[in-house]
């Protein structure tokens, strides 16, 4: 059976939301998969890079919010920069993030972080943690 | 003797604080080399990262006041943390092909950022200003011998529209920079990857696997040390090295140190001002080992 996809089918408040705040559109993959190939955290990630936005395209938000790869996911735009279609999976990441985050359910709390990690830490990689895992 | 040629310069926290090293033997360099880095006389953080959904503005308000800060003292504005480098001209992009963000952040500071400062990476100031071919001419020690493999991680390179300081999956600025010093330049795969950057916080263990497969594809290429310009790439891949030697016992450490105390050492700095001594892995013993 054939599955088609456009952009009308990917009209619901979560695809609309996602949008807006990261300014991508989701229907562009067409699933090649040069994202997870060159994403050097894919390893560790529940779902990987191309199959989040599969998974978005389809519908199961649900599915995508639950799985750690938002998490794991470290901005470093390997993706983006190998993407013929220009989708920039760092910024669907980060969406998928700041929905968690601005209501308020965040990925680390900063109080049960390990003393040695905030001691021995460059500021930048606390200053960006903060950022990307807190709200 | 060259004209001292003016720049603004942004240290950046990180090296106001745990990289000491990279900051001091850049400046020292940059006097020799007939630099004149003119740190802001205020700064404040950048914010470390660019944030990644457009209608967030306020991650970029730190920035916008380094950048306005920056205008007002000069026409360019370097920065050596590939991090800063990154949020700093990313920023500039942002801003300036975007008035009504300008207007906000302006009013929110109450600042007026017009533009007017050019974002450099300290290695592209090298490039452009310098020259690699005066770098070559200033060389006192050539560092004969030595097998360094440059390691750009992100930063430095992606977006490409945006920041790239080179080719965003063929770069060779770093390449080419340490040939000039004299070393043998280690060419590997992986030295474009992400060394796991923030996530050092949440998930060590990841970070130690993504670190570890760069350092590795240095080492299987024949690398003595890795050079890089981050100093969270320092860190993860400084902090990988134990995990690495468990997973691949064929593996030995090696050390990371920043390009600017590659430079200073090439330029005949003083080596007690280099900062050597706060690496993890000490470089020292490999230089006298090749008789530097
Ligand atoms: S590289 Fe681009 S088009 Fe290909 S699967 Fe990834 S997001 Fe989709
Ligand atoms: S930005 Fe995230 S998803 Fe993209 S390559 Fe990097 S870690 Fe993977």
């Amino acid at each position: 059976m054939k599955i088609k996809i456009g952009v009308k089918d990917l009209r619901s408040e979560f695809i609309d939301l996602i949008q807006r705040i990261t300014g991508e559109e989701i229907a562009l993959c067409y699933q090649c998969g040069n994202c997870t190939a060159g994403c050097p955290a894919a390893f560790a990630m529940d779902i990987a890079p191309h199959h989040v936005v599969r998974l978005l395209q389809l519908g199961h938000e649900e599915t995508v919010l639950d799985a750690n790869s938002m998490w794991i996911c470290v901005s470093c735009l390997q993706c983006y920069s190998r993407c013929p279609k220009n989708v920039d999976i760092s910024r669907i990441m980060e969406g998928l993030r700041q929905m968690s985050l601005r209501k308020g359910i965040d990925k680390v709390e900063i109080k049960q972080l390990p003393v040695d990690i905030l001691s021995d830490s460059p500021q930048q990689a606390l200053v960006a943690g903060f950022r990307k895992l807190v709200n | 003797m060259t004209k001292e040629k003016d720049i603004g310069y942004y240290p950046g926290c990180t090296l106001n604080t745990v990289a000491r090293g990279f900051d001091t033997s850049t400046r020292e360099s940059a006097k020799i080399l007939g630099i004149n880095l003119k740190e802001l006389s205020q700064w404040n953080c950048c914010g470390a990262v660019y944030p990644l959904t457009p209608d967030n503005l306020m991650g970029v308000a730190g920035a916008a006041k380094v950048l306005s800060a920056a205008e007002k003292e000069g026409e360019r504005l370097t920065t050596l943390c590939s991090f800063c480098f990154n949020v700093l001209k990313r920023t500039k992009t942002g801003l300036d092909r975007d008035e009504e963000r300008r207007r906000v952040v302006n009013d929110f500071h109450e600042i007026d950022y017009s533009g007017g400062v050019k974002v450099l990476h300290f290695l592209e100031v090298l490039k452009e200003d310098v020259g690699f071919g005066k770098i070559k001419e200033s060389v006192k020690t050539p560092l004969k011998g030595l097998k360094l493999a440059p390691y750009y991680g992100c930063m430095l390179l992606r977006p490409f529209e945006e920041v790239g300081i080179d080719d965003h999956e063929n770069p060779t600025i770093f390449e080419d920079f340490l040939a000039t010093l004299g070393c043998e330049v280690v060419r590997y795969p992986k030295r474009i990857d992400c060394c796991g950057a923030h996530i050092s916080v949440s998930e060590k263990e990841i970070v130690a696997v993504m670190s570890g497969n760069v350092l590795l594809s240095a080492f299987r290429n024949g690398a003595e040390a890795l050079i890089t310009s981050c100093p969270l790439c320092l860190y993860n891949i400084e902090r990988s090295e134990e995990a690495l030697v468990k997973r691949e016992p064929a593996f030995k450490p090696i050390p990371v140190v920043y390009f600017s105390q590659i430079l200073g050492l090439a330029l005949g700095q003083d080596r007690e001002s280099l900062g050597f001594e706060r690496n993890m892995y000490d470089f020292r013993p490999l230089l006298k080992s090749k008789g530097l």
